[in-house]
């Protein structure tokens, strides 16, 4: 198995990169980490008559916060989210995600843009950006459009990014005071694809009531599914066990997944929801957790 | 066809090659450096892993021209230089760590930067360290034990010098 002929370009900056996607549009691929891409050239699945490698592109890795936003450059690799500091501080939903994507070989060279630029139905970035209503930044001729996360994907393996455009950053919210969090999947081996994975945050008011409550679910849609239902039913209720199955419930009417030969699509539609109901229950305990500190903390400022 | 020049096992190879060849290509047929092996072709066994600039990669899954001036450590560059055996190497025969060895020297660089980075690991980190790379004779048990007996052979040796 190899790759057929390609020509093969490796730019140095994002401009060059946009000059060769004018001259070139469909024939060209984007070549990021190549995890994904590189597969599907081996198998012939795709056969791209020019490659552009984006490798050497400089100032597309970075990690960064503006704003309470974390701003992710287009090319950081998984390992690189997964040894941040201002990751694992600021947004842990993504670090504890991003820890189960693939092995990590395939961490070691994946990068964030190339997986979201993909958009396989079953990978775990995709419900994160949902669930956090993260950002796209898409640079083209005309400039840099931002596109909400719920805008971006559009069908399997397909985006909103133009031919004659490239993903450059993501922008991530950092979790708000008093959030749990969890990202869980089930797969046959750890770093195989998920056959359903959910992502999740809570937040709970100063009073311990629920504040906002965010699902994002993977594997169980062609395109990442937000599941606003059962968001909706959480943010009435009292964050508890019986209110976190009726939102399970919810979660597996909203979904439509697939067989295949991995599980059937009753099954996954099962695993959507209990998934779903054990995620809410992870975040409800860190959520609780934060809430108990502030409140100590609060009382020994009284005190003091 | 492009020139290249990668330094593997601490020696600069230049070579003219087609983009497209991939990085296990390379290293076998380019460089005769044949104890990378090469299995499933998409990513999936593990089998190819080699060290690029210290980070563990599968090297059928990268195209030769990206490591242009990178450094790369197979599994010929692990033993010392007179022959002793890298300590994970020592562990994997002590402990019958493999049957017919094809899926070995995979393991082995996936194995070494992440004990150097996990020096006291449990049975379920070092499973999950290895869910990456296939192994159809030995059902893992003693990869395991292996890896193991290495972390420890490591930290006895590190507490040798520091005495």
């Amino acid at each position: 198995m190899k790759p057929a002929r390609f020509d093969y370009y490796d730019p140095t900056s994002v401009d060059e990169v946009l000059a060769l996607l004018q001259q070139y549009g469909d024939e060209a691929k984007l070549l990021a980490g190549g995890q994904s891409l590189i597969p599907i050239l081996n198998m012939r699945l795709a056969k791209p008559a020019v490659l552009i490698d984006l490798n050497r592109v400089a100032g597309l890795a970075y990690i960064r916060e503006l704003d309470s936003q974390l701003q992710i450059g287009a090319l950081t690799r998984h390992a690189e989210v997964e040894r941040s500091p201002l990751i694992a501080t600021r947004q842990p939903l993504l670090a504890e995600t991003v820890r189960q994507i693939g092995h990590s070989q395939i961490r070691n060279r994946g990068t964030i843009g190339g997986s979201l630029a993909h958009a396989d139905p079953a990978a775990e970035l995709p419900a994160v950006m949902v669930a956090l209503d993260g950002t796209f930044c898409l640079r083209g001729p005309s400039g840099v459009r931002e596109v909400p996360a719920g805008e971006f994907f559009l069908m399997y393996f397909t985006t909103c990014i133009r031919p004659d455009e490239i993903l450059t950053e993501v922008r991530v919210p950092v979790l708000p005071p008093r959030t749990g969090y969890a990202f869980l999947e089930l797969s046959r081996r750890h770093g195989d694809f998920a056959l359903a994975g959910v992502a999740c945050t809570l937040t709970l008011a100063a009073d311990g009531t629920m504040a906002d409550c965010r699902l994002g679910l993977t594997g169980v849609s062609m395109t990442p599914v937000r599941a606003t239902a059962a968001e909706a039913r959480l943010q009435e209720g009292r964050p508890e066990p019986g209110l976190f199955a009726e939102a399970a419930g919810l979660v597996r009417a909203a979904v439509a997944p697939e067989s295949d030969v991995h599980g059937s699509a009753e099954y996954r539609r099962h695993l959507a929801g209990v998934l779903t109901e054990r995620a809410l229950a992870t975040a409800l305990q860190r959520a609780s957790v934060l809430l108990e500190t502030e409140q100590l903390e609060t009382e020994g400022g009284r005190e003091g | 066809m492009r020139s290249i020049t990668v330094n593997v096992n601490g020696r600069a190879y230049t070579r003219t090659v087609e983009p497209r060849l991939l990085l296990s290509d390379f290293i076998r047929h380019e460089l005769g450096l044949t104890g990378t092996h090469v299995g499933c072709e998409h990513g999936v066994c593990g089998a190819c892993t080699v060290l690029a600039d210290g980070l563990a990669i599968r090297s059928c899954l990268t195209l030769a021209v990206q490591m242009d001036g990178a450094s790369i450590t197979t599994v010929e560059g692990l033993a010392a230089k007179g022959g002793e055996l890298h300590p994970l190497q020592a562990a994997f025969r002590e402990a019958h760590g493999l049957q017919c060895g094809f899926c070995t020297p995979g393991f082995l660089m996936t194995l070494v930067p992440w004990l150097a980075e996990h020096p006291q690991p449990t049975d379920a980190e070092i499973r999950e360290a290895l869910s990456g790379n296939l192994c159809r004779c030995t059902g893992y048990q003693n990869i395991v034990r292996a890896v193991k007996l290495a972390a420890d052979a490591m930290a006895d040796r590190k507490g040798g010098d520091g005495a």
